[in-house]
C-alpha cells in the first residue's frame, strides 16, 4: 500500500481540529453491580482529512468510545463525562434532537457485521435515500440518482438493479459498501468505521479498506478506524491511539509507532502478528491472558498482570500518560529500541506481579 | 443463524422455539470428552441449569408461580385430611328444593354451602383439586409420550420418516385444539375422565412431536453431536445421549404450560357436557361445567372452582414463562 | 412470488387430503360406526341396512373413501339430525357461516386494536408500572376459561347492570332486512341503522369475551418482538443515520416487529374459531360455534363432519393468506 501521510497532508493546511475529545470518560451504572468505567479520560484530535486508529483488544473501551461521539449509548445507566467537541461545539452538551441533525450529516458511522446492520425488510435504495430526505429535504424521487451514485463510488456494480434489493441479496463485502454509501451519502466530515472489516473475508477486507480510503482522500472526511487489528491500521492511518482498559496508553504517528513501539502492549500486539521474514520455526509471542486479568488503572497499571517487563512500581502507582516529541505513552518501564528492557523482571507472566 | 422470528406458521414458531433451546445447550459450554471404554461424557448444560437457577431464584415471577404450584399439589396431597366432610356424601340433600331452594345456602359448617346434591362444596373444592392435579398431568404426560415419540422418530430418522410424521402432525395442527379435543371425546361411547384425559392429550400430541424434532433438527447439526460422531459413537447412543437430553429443555417449558390449558381445557370439555358425567369424585373443571343451569341465580356455584383453576393454572404458566425466559440464551444480559 | 403461492397452494392441498383422510378415519371410529352416524342410535334396523347399502357400505374401504371424497366436494353430508333435524348439514353450515364470522372477526379486530399498539408501548417502557401490569393482566388473560370470562361479562353488563342486552345477535322485535348476513352491515346497506345499531350493541359483550385471548397473545408477541428488534444493530444503523423518530420507529423498528405478529394472527384464527363455539354458547349467538356445540351433545354427526372440515379449511385458507402476507412484507421469505 501507498504512503497516505502525503496526500493527508494536502488536507491539513488548517491546524484547528475538526472533532476534538477530551478527558472523555464513560461509567456504565448497572442495577446491584460496581459503576464499571469503560472509557477513562481518553483524548484526542482529529485534523480535517485526518484518519486515526483507535486500536485494542475487545473490552478495551474503543467502542464504546465511538458510540460516545456519536451520541448512540442508551441514556439509561450510562454516564458521558468529558468534551466531545464537533467545530467547536460540545457534542455531549447537545439536546437529542440537535444531536440527530448531526448524525448523518455531520459524522457518519459505519459498524462491524454489515448484515444485521441493514435492516432486513427495507431496499437498499431506500435506506440509502432516507438519508438524503433527512439531511438534504429531498423527496425520494431526487435521492435516488444521488444514492445510484454512492453505489457506484463505493464499487456497487449494477447499482440500478442494486438499489431495488436487499440486504440478504447482497454478498458480505457489497452490504459493507452499502452500508459505506449510508454513512457518506450526506457527505459528513467525519467518519467513524467500527472494526469494519472484520466480519469479512480476507480478500475482501482488503478491498473495502482500500474504497474507504479512496473515499476519504477523495471527499476529505476525517476517518476514525476503531479495529483490533493492527494490520488494518497499517497502510491507512496518520496516527494510532492504542487503547488498553478503557485508557489510551500509546498513542503515535504510524511510522514511529510501527518501527519503535515503546509501549509493551503495543510491541506485543505487534509480535502477535506473524511476519513472512521471520525465521522458519520462530515462535509467535502471543500476549498472555486477556483482559480480564485487569489490575484497576487507579492503582496500578493495569496492563501490569499480562506485561513482558513489570517491575515493581507497575503495581503500585497508575502510569501518567506523558508526551514526547507527538508521541503519548503510558509506561513506567518501556520497550527500548524494539527490544524488551534488560533491567525487566525475567519472570513472564501473571502469577508473582498480581499477589 | 436465520431469524429464529421468521414466523411462517405455527410449525415454524414452535421450531424457532426449539432452535433456541439448541442454542443454549450448544452455545459454548459442550464440552465432550471420551473415557476409555469410548463413552463419550458431556459437561454440556451444568452452568446453563446453575445460571438459569441464579435468574429464576431472584424472579418474583417464578417465585410466585412456584408457590402456587407447590401449595396446589400438597393440597391435592394431603386433600381427604384436610376437607371437612365427604365430597361425595349429599348431607344436606334434605334441604335441597329443586322447585324454591335448588342449592342450599351457605351455613354453620358448610362455609360455601352445598351444590344441588346437597354436598360440602368446600370439601368438594379441596378433595377436587386431585382429580385436577391428575387430569392436567396425565393429560400432559401422554400428550408428551406421544409426542416424544413421534418427535423422536421424525428427528432421529430424518429422510421419509420425518416427511410422513411430519405431514400428519401438520395436519392435526390445523384443526382447532379443542375442536380436535372434542372430536376424539365424541369417539368414545362412554365419556369418562379417562376419555376426558385422552382427548386433552391427543391436543398436545403434534406440538409436542414439532418441538422435540425442531429441537432434534438443531441438535443434529450442532458441533457437540458433531464432534461425538468424528469420535465414533454409536448412532443409538448420540440420540439417546446427546441429542434428547439436550432437546428437553423447550419440552419442560411447554409441558408446564400445557398443564395449565389441560386444566382450562377440561373446565371447557364439561361445559360442552363431553366432560366425566360421573361426579363423585369431584374435579373443578367439571364442577364448573355443571354449575351452568344455575349459574344466574348461584353464581357462587361457578365462581370458586373457576376461581381456583384461574389461580392454578396462573401458577403454572408463571412458572413456565419464567422458565422460557431463564432458558432463552438471548434473555441473558 | 408465483412460484411461492403455488408451492403453497400445493401444500394446502396435500393438508387437505390427509385431512379427509383423518376425518373419514373418524367417522369409522364413532361409536356405532357411520349408519350410527348418520341415523342416530335408535335408528330401525331395516334403515341402517337400507342406508348401508346407499352408502356402499358393503364396498371395499378405498371404495368407500372416494365415495365420501365425492359427496364431500359436491357438499352433500347428510341431513342434520340434532341442530336444525331435517336441514341439510351444509346449508346448517351456511346460514350460520355469517354470525360466527361477524363476531370473529370483531373479536380478532379488537384484539389487533388493542394488542399491538399495547405491546408496542409495554416494550418502549419496559420494566416500567405500565409494562408489568400489562403482563400480568395478559398472563391473568390466558389463565381464564373464556367461557367462564363470557359469563361474567354477561352476568355483570347484562344481567345486573342491564345495560348492554343478554344474548342473541340482534332484539327479534327489530325487523330488520337481510342482504349478506351480517347484521351490522346489513342495517348499514339498507339504511336501518337502528338495526345496525343494536346488533353491534349484541356484538360487544361476545367480542370482548372472544377477544381476550388473542388480545393477549398478540399483545405478548409484540412486547417481544420490538423488544429485539429494538436491540437490533440495524436500528443503531438507522440512529446513526440521524433519521427521525417517525421513520426509525415506523421503517426500521414497527415493520420488523409486526412480522411475527402477522404470524400469530393467522394462528389465532383457530383458537377463535374454539373460543366462539363457548363464546356463542353462553351468549345464545346462533353461530356456527352454537351449532358445534349443539351437535356435539346431541351427537349430529352430520353436522359435525361439515363443521370440522370446514374450521380445518377456513384455518389452512386463513394461513395461506397470512403466508402470503407474509410475504409481501418480507423480502426474505419472497425472493428466496
Amino acid at each position: 500500500m501507498t504512503d497516505t501521510l502525503s496526500t493527508s497532508q494536502q488536507h491539513r493546511n488548517d491546524d484547528t481540529p475538526l472533532l476534538s475529545v477530551r478527558d472523555l470518560r464513560v461509567t456504565f451504572h448497572r442495577s446491584g453491580e460496581e459503576p464499571f468505567v469503560a472509557v477513562d479520560g481518553v483524548s484526542f484530535d482529529l485534523r480535517p482529512g485526518d484518519t486515526l486508529g483507535i486500536v485494542g483488544e475487545s473490552g478495551s473501551g474503543k467502542s464504546v468510545t465511538s458510540l460516545a461521539i456519536m451520541g448512540l449509548l442508551p441514556k439509561r445507566g450510562v454516564r458521558v463525562e468529558g468534551e466531545v467537541l464537533y467545530n467547536g461545539t460540545n457534542l455531549l452538551t447537545l439536546s437529542p434532537d440537535q444531536m440527530r441533525d448531526r448524525r448523518g450529516a455531520e459524522l457518519g458511522m459505519i459498524f462491524q457485521d454489515p448484515l444485521s446492520s441493514l435492516n432486513p425488510v427495507v431496499p437498499i435504495g431506500v435506506q440509502v435515500t432516507e438519508v438524503l430526505e433527512r439531511h438534504r429535504g429531498m423527496s425520494r424521487k431526487a435521492a435516488t440518482p444521488l444514492a445510484r451514485e454512492m453505489l457506484d463510488r463505493v464499487g456497487i456494480p449494477d447499482p440500478d438493479r442494486r438499489l431495488k434489493d436487499y440486504p440478504h441479496q447482497l454478498s458480505g463485502g457489497m452490504r459493507q459498501r452499502a452500508l459505506i454509501a449510508m454513512a457518506l451519502a450526506a457527505a459528513p466530515r467525519v467518519l467513524i468505521a467500527d472494526e469494519p472489516t472484520t466480519a469479512l473475508d480476507v480478500t475482501i477486507q482488503a478491498q473495502i479498506l482500500a474504497v474507504l480510503k479512496d473515499l476519504v482522500e477523495d471527499t476529505g472526511t476525517a476517518m476514525i478506524m476503531i479495529t483490533h487489528d493492527l494490520g488494518v491500521v497499517a497502510g491507512l492511518v496518520d496516527r494510532v491511539n492504542v487503547m488498553y482498559a478503557g485508557r489510551v496508553v500509546e498513542a503515535a504517528e504510524r511510522h514511529p509507532l510501527f518501527a519503535d513501539p515503546r509501549h509493551p502492549y503495543t510491541w506485543g500486539l505487534l509480535q502477535s502478528i506473524p511476519r513472512l521474514d521471520g525465521a522458519r520455526g520462530e515462535r509467535l509471542n502471543p500476549i498472555p491472558g486477556s483482559v480480564s486479568d485487569n489490575l484497576p488503572w487507579t492503582s496500578a497499571c493495569a496492563f501490569a498482570p499480562r506485561c513482558s517487563q513489570p517491575i515493581e512500581v507497575c503495581t503500585q502507582r497508575t502510569p501518567e500518560l506523558v508526551e514526547d516529541h507527538g508521541r503519548s505513552l503510558r509506561c513506567f518501564n518501556p520497550i527500548q529500541h524494539g527490544r524488551p528492557s534488560p533491567d525487566a523482571d525475567t519472570t513472564r507472566g501473571t502469577s508473582e506481579v498480581t499477589r | 443463524m436465520p431469524n429464529p422470528l421468521n414466523p411462517r406458521g405455527k410449525k415454524e414458531r414452535i421450531d424457532a422455539l426449539a432452535a433456541t433451546s439448541a442454542d443454549t445447550s450448544g452455545g459454548g459450554v459442550a464440552v465432550a470428552t471420551v473415557d476409555d471404554a469410548g463413552h463419550v461424557e458431556e459437561s454440556t448444560g451444568v452452568s446453563l441449569v446453575a445460571s438459569a437457577w441464579q435468574r429464576l431464584r431472584r424472579n418474583p415471577v417464578f417465585l410466585i408461580g412456584l408457590t402456587i404450584t407447590t401449595l396446589f399439589v400438597l393440597l391435592a396431597i394431603f386433600a381427604p385430611l384436610i376437607a371437612p366432610h365427604d365430597p361425595a356424601d349429599p348431607i344436606l340433600l334434605p334441604e335441597v328444593r329443586p322447585q324454591t331452594n335448588p342449592i342450599p345456602p351457605a351455613r354453620e359448617g358448610f362455609p360455601l354451602g352445598a351444590d344441588n346434591a346437597g354436598r360440602d362444596i368446600l370439601s368438594r373444592l379441596i378433595v377436587g383439586s386431585r382429580q385436577t392435579l391428575v387430569v392436567g398431568v396425565m393429560a400432559t404426560l401422554f400428550g408428551l409420550l406421544g409426542g416424544l415419540t413421534l418427535g423422536t422418530l421424525a428427528g432421529a430418522f430424518g429422510g421419509w420418516v420425518d416427511s410422513v410424521v411430519m405431514r400428519v402432525v401438520d395436519v392435526m395442527l390445523s384443526i382447532p385444539s379443542l375442536l380436535l379435543a372434542f372430536s376424539i371425546a365424541a369417539i368414545a361411547a362412554r365419556a369418562s375422565q379417562w376419555t376426558v384425559i385422552i382427548a386433552i392429550a391427543v391436543v398436545q400430541v403434534p406440538i409436542f412431536a414439532r418441538l422435540l424434532r425442531g429441537s432434534m433438527l438443531a441438535q443434529r447439526a450442532s458441533d457437540h453431536v458433531l464432534a461425538a460422531r468424528a469420535l465414533g459413537v454409536k448412532e443409538s447412543a448420540i440420540v439417546f445421549r446427546h441429542m434428547l437430553p439436550n432437546s428437553l429443555g423447550p419440552v419442560i417449558v411447554q409441558s408446564t404450560l400445557v398443564v395449565a390449558t389441560s386444566i382450562i381445557d377440561a373446565a371447557a370439555l364439561s361445559f360442552l357436557g363431553l366432560g366425566n358425567p360421573d361426579d363423585r369424585q369431584p374435579e373443578w373443571g367439571q364442577m364448573l361445567g355443571k354449575a351452568q343451569p344455575y349459574i344466574y341465580d348461584h353464581p357462587a356455584l361457578a365462581v370458586w372452582p373457576a376461581l381456583c383453576i384461574i389461580v392454578v393454572a396462573l401458577g403454572f404458566t408463571l412458572m413456565g414463562e419464567s422458565l422460557r425466559e431463564a432458558l432463552d440464551p438471548k434473555s441473558r444480559r | 412470488m408465483i412460484r411461492f403461492i403455488v408451492r403453497r397452494l400445493l401444500q394446502m392441498v396435500g393438508v387437505v387430503v390427509i385431512l379427509s383422510l383423518l376425518v373419514f378415519a373418524w367417522l369409522k371410529a364413532l361409536p356405532g360406526g357411520t349408519v350410527s352416524a348418520l341415523l342416530g342410535e335408535r335408528a330401525t334396523p331395516e334403515r341402517r341396512a337400507a342406508l348401508e347399502k346407499a352408502l356402499g357400505l358393503d364396498q371395499p374401504i378405498y371404495v368407500q373413501y372416494w365415495e365420501f371424497v365425492k359427496r364431500a366436494v359436491r357438499g352433500e353430508f347428510g341431513a342434520s339430525t340434532g341442530v336444525q333435524p331435517g336441514t341439510d348439514a351444509f346449508d346448517v353450515f351456511l346460514t350460520r357461516f355469517p354470525a360466527t364470522i361477524e363476531l370473529a372477526v370483531c373479536a380478532l379486530v379488537l384484539a389487533i386494536v388493542l394488542g399491538i399498539p399495547l405491546g408496542y408501548l409495554a416494550a418502549r417502557r419496559r420494566a416500567s408500572l405500565f409494562d408489568n401490569t400489562s403482563i400480568v393482566f395478559s398472563l391473568i388473560g390466558i389463565a381464564v376459561p373464556v367461557f367462564f370470562l363470557a359469563f361474567l361479562l354477561k352476568y355483570w353488563f347484562a344481567v345486573k347492570l342491564q345495560w348492554l342486552p343478554v344474548s342473541g345477535r340482534q332484539d327479534p322485535g327489530i325487523d330488520a332486512t337481510r342482504v349478506t348476513g351480517f347484521f351490522v352491515l346489513d342495517g348499514l346497506l339498507t339504511r336501518e341503522f337502528d338495526a345496525s345499531w343494536d346488533a353491534l350493541k349484541h356484538l360487544i359483550l361476545p367480542s370482548l369475551a372472544l377477544a381476550t385471548i388473542p388480545f393477549a397473545v398478540i399483545f405478548r408477541i409484540t412486547r417481544a418482538s420490538v423488544l429485539e428488534v429494538l436491540d437490533e444493530d440495524y436500528v443503531r444503523t438507522a440512529e446513526s443515520k440521524g433519521l427521525t423518530n417517525r421513520i426509525i420507529r415506523g421503517r426500521h423498528v414497527l415493520r420488523n416487529a409486526l412480522l411475527p405478529v402477522v404470524t400469530t394472527i393467522g394462528l389465532q384464527t383457530g383458537g377463535l374459531l374454539v373460543g366462539a363455539v363457548l363464546t356463542e354458547r353462553v351468549f345464545s349467538w346462533g353461530g356456527l360455534g352454537d351449532a358445534l356445540a349443539i351437535a356435539f351433545q346431541r351427537r349430529d354427526y352430520a353436522v359435525l363432519q361439515v363443521c370440522i372440515l370446514m374450521a380445518a379449511v377456513t384455518y389452512v385458507v386463513i394461513n395461506l393468506l397470512v403466508d402470503i402476507a407474509y410475504a409481501v412484507i418480507d423480502p426474505r421469505v419472497r425472493t428466496r
